[in-house]
């Protein structure tokens, strides 16, 4: 068990789960420069860490992520060449990025509200656990923004066209029902089991063999803009002649066989 | 270790470029030793096509820079470079099938030999680019003809001015490669797709591979007259009359190769 504790975030590694918690409860967890880059490289080394089996993404506090830290962008703002494209680029779009290329269970543990660029890491993530309380905002609209981050592709393939708009235009709060209901979120527990209910969904990938759940989530990821159900299958037929040769397909056979629970080791 | 690997499968040819530690940067004496090895190959009638791989992170990121920064001058460029650059329009001018098997950095010098090569399987996480004038230079081995030839003026236009890179989807999209697959199989597909191409009989193989080269590199009305003159020269050849008897005969054609 390591234990790397900065201010902003927390970085805890138990039974193979990586668990990275926002830390400014007293600022809502609003999102500064040092926290992404945290996540960022914390997300970097579990990739090549065959040690971390699954990522839990939490937060401190009431509230999940109020989005972006507003006076820190406020300060750089009033730099010249400033731009919000290129912040976008370089900071947020490569972090959501690199949770949906990560080759591992990523799962977003929603202790409260998720606002902007705290609702789009939430929606990045693959699996969420969502407290009955949390609601999901993008109020962008009352400064004069779109919603970034992804938000504007992830959302209306959750929660259709009209949905979609509606949350965005007129900054309507989603609630932890409609989440649900739409299947952005996989459960609604009460907020103080959200971490508790991450941790066995956690503990449950830990167990399954890690190069199908990586390759289970490129071909789903990829699912999204394949072209045809043929080019999508014939995409299945490459991973599965992969896997195919691999210890874990022959364990996992192996395991059925002789009815007992399989052993994987990833390889 | 060897900066390049060279190994046969059948009748086909395998050379990877395995320079891990540079990214496979393509020094002088890793494109000696690529144009020599596949040079060998083409000579060599055991072999029928010829797969060039790089390695899952790079295919190549371009030319060894450190051998180019001290230059100075254009004639001392040319002196030190001009045969070095001939191993690309080498390679373009073999004549048995080559593919090229890419994945991750294929930018500069490593996309022009990638283009050099017949075609291109890619890998997901393959990005193609031509960034030399991100470095003051220009393309040097292909970068602004044959990308242009295979893209079209504008994409390639913008590629060679600003650097912007391809993702393999893109580069599929806009016929750049054949073919993307996952990252775990791009080097075993592009074998695969030798085998296929050494399995056919090789008198049909290079013509066709020769006349589609002169379509890119003559006007039409000459293209047209090299592919009829090849057409008609293969009804000299034993392979003609195996796959058309073989044809009507319901049967699968046994090559002889001649």
């Amino acid at each position: 068990m390591t234990e790397i504790a900065t201010q902003e975030l927390l970085s805890e590694t138990k039974d193979g789960v990586l668990t990275l918690t926002l830390n400014r409860p007293e600022v809502l967890n609003a999102l500064t420069m040092g926290m992404m880059k945290g996540i960022k490289d914390a997300l970097k080394a579990a990739a090549s860490d065959k040690g971390v089996k699954a990522v839990i993404l939490a937060a401190s506090g009431r509230a999940f992520c109020a989005g972006a830290d507003l006076g820190d962008l406020k300060k750089r703002q009033a730099v010249k060449s400033f731009s919000l494209g290129d912040e976008l680029r370089d900071h947020f779009n490569p972090l959501v990025a690199q949770i949906r290329a990560l080759e591992k269970p990523v799962i977003g543990a929603i202790n409260g509200l998720a606002a902007g660029a705290g609702a789009s890491i939430v929606l990045a993530s693959d699996l969420k656990i969502c407290a009955e309380k949390a609601t999901f905002l993008n109020a962008f609209v009352r400064v004069g923004l779109v919603p970034d981050s992804g938000m504007t592709y992830s959302l209306p393939r959750f929660a259709g066209y009209s949905v979609a708009l509606e949350h965005m235009w007129l900054a309507k709060p989603v609630t932890s029902a409609q989440a649900l209901s739409w299947g952005w979120v996989n459960k609604v527990v009460p907020a103080e089991s959200v971490l508790a209910e991450a941790r066995l969904m956690a503990a449950e990938l830990a167990k399954m063999p890690p190069l199908a759940l990586a390759l289970t989530k490129r071909a789903v990821n990829r699912s999204l803009e394949a072209p045809s159900l043929d080019d999508q299958m014939e995409y299945e037929a490459q991973l599965q002649e992969i896997l195919g040769r691999t210890k874990d397909h022959a364990e996992g056979v192996t395991a059925f066989l002789e009815k007992r629970p399989a052993q994987f080791i990833g390889e | 270790m060897s900066d390049i690997l060279v190994e046969t499968e059948g009748k086909v040819g395998i050379v990877t470029l395995n320079r891990p530690k540079a990214l496979n940067a393509l020094s002088i004496p890793v494109m000696d030793a690529v144009a020599e090895a596949l040079g060998g190959f083409d000579r060599d009638p055991s072999i029928n096509a010829m797969v060039l791989a790089g390695l899952p992170k790079s295919f190549a990121a371009g030319a060894d820079i450190g051998e180019m920064k001290d230059i100075t001058g254009g004639a001392a460029a040319e002196k030190k470079l001009a045969r070095h650059l001939s191993h690309w329009d080498k390679i373009g001018n073999l004549k048995k099938p080559v593919i090229a098997a890419v994945s991750g950095f294929c930018l500069g010098g490593g996309c022009e030999l990638a283009m050099a090569c017949d075609m291109i399987v890619a890998s997901e996480t393959a990005v193609f680019g031509q960034p030399e004038v991100l470095i003051g230079v220009m393309p040097g081995a292909g970068g602004t003809q044959r990308l242009t030839k295979i893209v079209g003026k504008n994409v390639s236009m913008e590629m060679n001015l600003t650097g912007r890179k391809l993702s393999a989807r893109e580069a599929l999209s806009l016929g750049l490669v054949s073919k993307v697959v996952p990252i775990e199989s791009f080097l075993s597909e592009a074998i695969k797709m030798a085998h296929i191409i050494a399995a056919q009989p090789t008198l049909a193989v290079q013509a066709a591979k020769a006349a589609v080269l002169a379509a890119v590199d003559s006007k039409l009305s000459e293209g047209l007259e090299f592919e009829r003159r090849s057409f008609f020269r293969l009804f000299d050849s034993n392979d003609q009359k195996e796959g058309m008897k073989a044809f009507f005969e319901k049967r699968k054609p046994v090559w002889s190769g001649n």
